[in-house]
């Protein structure tokens, strides 16, 4: 039994960026975590799959462009296992450096499950931390912060079984490369990994309801990815539905058809992946948690919950579900109970990226978005092809494409498919976040030869005076 | 050998400076040339190179300390050269042999011209102030320009607060008269506010003190027929820019007219030395230009022998860099008669400082329209506009004076004298 100004349930990036703050900020703090400091992102997401990416992007390499660069070697050849093990190495190291930031700040790492268990006597709440041994303890804290994050939702006829019917977790630790693999949704997730298997020379087919691969991105970008994908080998089935679903002994049948209606199909594979969305993982003792209609905790704009003394951040408080969103709203959910006079923001401009090759990234407005609003906007594009760095580094795919608004000329939103697209989107969030026009884009000077020189032209083609077009 | 860095003269003005930043810190190499701190000045804010190769050894002058000229900021030995005894204190304010420091109660002796022109260090740079500037995003700027909103009232809400979008949208515009000032919410009683003296301030304080206390001031004003002028200007304007050449305003014209004329009366091109009057050969004409927090009076050299052309351009040029702050230090001094013009603030007549150590400033009016009688003593439709002259009387008398308006009078009221 200890008492703490603040007990942070989970350790993920919500959690465990939130917790240090309270930390920064002299206060005394435990954070509960009961599989890995790190949580989804750096366990089982946003990192081993870049890890994963890499070993694509690299064999791709080797095997398809060697040639052009003039490379030639015999038996290119690789381990599966290792492939895997690799990606797992560098979610073990990164977890480890959580651990260290604990330790270097002291925020108390409490290994277990943990609960609400009403208020205690001081006025606090109580928090139950309940260990893999069922040993139960209790602690006080002044303040709660949920970031229990989600998990990966199935069909409810499709459930995960872990051999057959895999969550992404499952996906990015298979003990064997599958030889056909069927995945259903195709939003990052699902293009990622349908990248990296069809990469490894697995069988891909990927199986979307709305009209496009990656349906939240510019309609631009989604349809160049498309073209990509075509040429990669990879199947996908766009505006189609999955009705039906039946795992075999020799793997899982999907009757698909249209979403409009009409004939259906049934596909065929070892294994499939559902990659549908997610739903929040809500800690013990929660009941009198309110949620949203769509089962996210619901908060106001200081990111406190209905509970007296509880707040919530990251994936459990609803879309969109990203690490660098979760980590910020953990860092105001967290001044914000500290400090009342602190200026909470909640989440509106921020990038998304999705690192299949090429790379896709994108800020702020797409131009359907704009359309929706009745926005009147510019819009400029640059396409690599004609980027003396992309030419030379021989990968010339894709394009910039921005938007500005037609009366001020200010950045609206930015959409980048190619390499390095998932770097270049930084200079995008900070001009839209500084409300940047068109002006200081155009009088910043971008380094020759860049991949960054397409912002600087697609500025200019924008306002109709782009050079290298 | 050990060597004292000291404050150096960066301007003919400056008597004393205040150390900004320092670029260096102790232990760091210097070699000749290498600006090593930046200096605000009474004109401007320059980095300071060093004079001295070898290591900074210790700074006595903190970042914001003002000291005398000559005084002691920091000590600079040879590489592996041990500290003299007393280097942890600086040595008493001695100033630099063969060149004592003016006070500013005293303007130089030597003509301001060859002072000017000696005294700029070639390696100065002019960096502007940031204190002053008003955070606020870009398009936030392009929308308060569009909707007429005045930023300095509006409250930012962004981080520092930097004013973004929303804050100008939902401010009312402030142009368009005192109408508005009823849409502002009741204003909250400010605090009062006591700010430190800058450097120009400071220089404005000193010199217009010397010049209103010691100089025996005397104010003449007459009126000038603008017609003739304006209709003048207005086939020129409409010639030149026929031509894609520029738009010429009524200073343009005002300030060839003051050359004219200073060179029909060149007594009032003069200045008081004590025991003589140095009349100047050549007119340099200081023009008054209003910046953001005070006032500088860029000069244009030998104007006697530009056309009204070379002086508008010359003088745009100016203002432009005046109001950057990027003017030189010789660009400010040397002139030896300034031109104040508040006409385009509705001022009808005005009598100004001197601008020591010269003898004579004119104010220039705003043009009215108004009643006048004719020749044929009928009231009719004219314009009027009135020019002020304040005159040093210890260089300039009354009728000199007089005599120099009514020239000034005569090319106004026959512009084409200003073009040919």
């Amino acid at each position: 039994m200890a008492s703490y100004d603040l007990i942070v349930i989970g350790g993920g990036p919500a959690g465990y960026v939130g917790a240090i703050r309270a930390a920064q900020l002299g206060k005394k703090v435990a954070c509960i975590e009961n599989d890995r400091a790190g949580g989804t992102c750096l366990n089982w997401g946003c990192i081993p799959t870049k890890a994963l990416i890499k070993n694509a992007d690299l064999y791709l390499t080797m095997r398809d462009k060697a040639a052009e660069f003039g490379l030639s070697f015999d038996n290119l050849g690789y381990d599966w296992s290792k492939v895997i093990g690799r990606s797992r190495g560098v979610s073990d190291k990164l977890a480890g450096g959580i651990e260290f930031l604990f330790k270097k700040n002291k925020v108390d790492y409490l290994r277990g499950i943990g609960s609400l268990a009403g208020s205690s006597p001081s006025g606090g709440n109580k928090v139950t931390v309940t260990d893999a041994e069922g040993k139960t303890e209790a602690h006080d804290a002044k303040h709660v912060l949920l970031a229990t994050g989600c998990k990966a939702r199935d069909l409810p006829f499709l459930k995960f079984d872990g051999k057959r019917v895999l969550n992404a977790r499952d996906a990015m630790t298979l003990p064997e490369q599958p030889k056909e693999m069927l995945i259903i949704g195709a939003g990052a997730i699902g293009v990622e990994f349908a990248y990296f298997y069809n990469a490894f020379g697995t069988k891909v087919t990927l199986v979307e309801m709305m009209d496009h691969l990656l349906p939240v991105e510019d309609t631009d970008v989604s349809v160049a990815l498309e073209k990509s994908f075509k040429k990669q080998g990879i199947h996908f089935l766009l505006a189609t539905k999955t009705t039906a679903a039946a795992v075999t002994d020799g793997g899982v049948e999907l009757t698909v058809e249209p979403a409009k209606g009409g004939e259906s199909v049934v596909l065929k594979g070892d294994v499939c992946l559902v990659a549908v969305g997610v739903g929040a993982i809500l800690p013990g003792g929660a009941d009198k948690l309110e949620l949203t209609d769509r089962g996210y905790v619901k908060t106001n704009d200081r990111y406190q919950t209905n509970l007296p003394g509880v707040s919530a951040a990251g994936d459990l408080i609803g879309p969109p579900w990203l690490a660098h969103v979760a980590s910020f709203e953990a860092i105001h959910a967290v001044e914000s109970m500290f400090d009342p006079k602190h200026k909470s923001k909640k989440v509106d401009v921020f990038p998304g990226c999705t690192y299949c090759h090429p790379e896709v990234a994108s800020v702020g407005l797409t131009e359907r978005a704009c359309k929706e609003k009745g926005i009147a906007v510019k819009i400029g594009k640059f396409p690599f092809q004609a980027s003396g760095r992309a030419l030379a580094s021989g990968d010339p795919e894709g394009f910039v494409k921005l938007i500005y608004g037609e009366k001020y000329g200010e950045l609206l939103g930015a959409h980048i498919i190619g390499a390095e697209a998932t770097e270049l989107i930084a200079e995008m969030g900070l001009a839209i976040t500084l409300e940047a026009t068109y002006e200081e884009l155009e009088n910043t000077i971008h380094a020759h030869p860049t991949l960054s020189e397409a912002i600087h032209e697609a500025t200019s083609d924008a306002f109709g005076h782009a050079i290298h077009l | 050998m050990a060597s004292y860095l000291k404050m150096p003269k960066l301007s003919d003005t400056m008597s004393e400076g205040t150390l900004v930043k320092w670029l260096k810190k102790p232990g760091d190499p210097v070699a000749v040339d290498e600006d090593i701190a930046e200096v605000e000045t009474d004109k401007a804010t320059m980095t300071m190179p060093s004079f001295e190769e070898g290591v900074l050894h210790t700074i006595y002058v903190k970042e914001g300390e003002t000291v005398a000229l000559g005084a002691a900021l920091a000590l600079i030995l040879s590489e592996g050269e041990e500290p003299p005894a007393e280097a942890g204190k600086a040595p008493g304010g001695e100033t630099t042999a063969g060149s004592p420091a003016p006070k500013p109660e005293a303007p130089a002796a030597t003509p301001a011209v060859a002072v000017a022109a000696a005294s700029a260090p070639a390696s100065a740079t002019v960096a502007a102030p940031a204190s002053a500037r008003l955070k606020a995003s870009p398009l936030a700027r392009k929308i308060a320009k569009e909707k007429g909103v005045d930023l300095a009232r509006v409250a930012g809400s962004g981080p520092g607060g930097r004013i973004v979008k929303k804050d100008v949208e939902n401010a009312p515009a402030t142009g368009g008269g005192g109408g508005s000032l009823g849409l502002l919410p009741a204003a909250a009683a400010k605090p009062d506010l006591s700010v430190p003296l800058t450097g120009m301030r400071r220089v404005i304080a000193a010199r217009l003190l010397e010049s209103k206390t010691t100089i025996p001031h005397f104010y003449l004003n007459i009126e000038i027929d603008t017609e003739p002028l304006m209709s003048l200007r207005e086939q020129v304007n409409a010639a030149s820019t026929a031509n894609g050449g520029p738009k010429y305003t009524v200073n343009d014209f005002i300030m060839r007219a003051t050359v004219l004329a200073t060179g029909s009366v060149p007594e009032v091109n003069g200045s008081f030395q004590g025991d003589s009057i140095l009349y100047h050969g050549e007119t340099h004409l200081s023009v008054a230009v209003a910046i953001e927090d005070g006032l500088v009076t860029p000069v244009i050299r030998s104007a006697q022998s530009k056309s009204i052309r070379e002086l508008a351009v010359e003088l745009k040029e100016l203002a432009v860099r005046a109001r950057d702050k990027k003017l030189t230090p010789n660009e400010m001094t040397g002139g030896t008669i300034t031109l104040s013009n508040l006409g385009a603030f509705g001022i009808g007549h005005f009598d100004a400082i001197i601008n020591p150590p010269q003898a004579a400033i004119l104010a220039i009016g705003t043009i009215t329209k108004q009643p006048v009688v004719n020749a044929q003593n009928q009231i009719v439709p004219g314009q009027r506009m009135w020019i002020g002259m304040s005159c040093d009387h210890r260089v300039i008398d009354g009728a000199v004076g007089a005599r120099f308006l009514s020239e000034l009078k005569r090319f106004l009221e026959t512009p084409v004298l200003l073009v040919s």
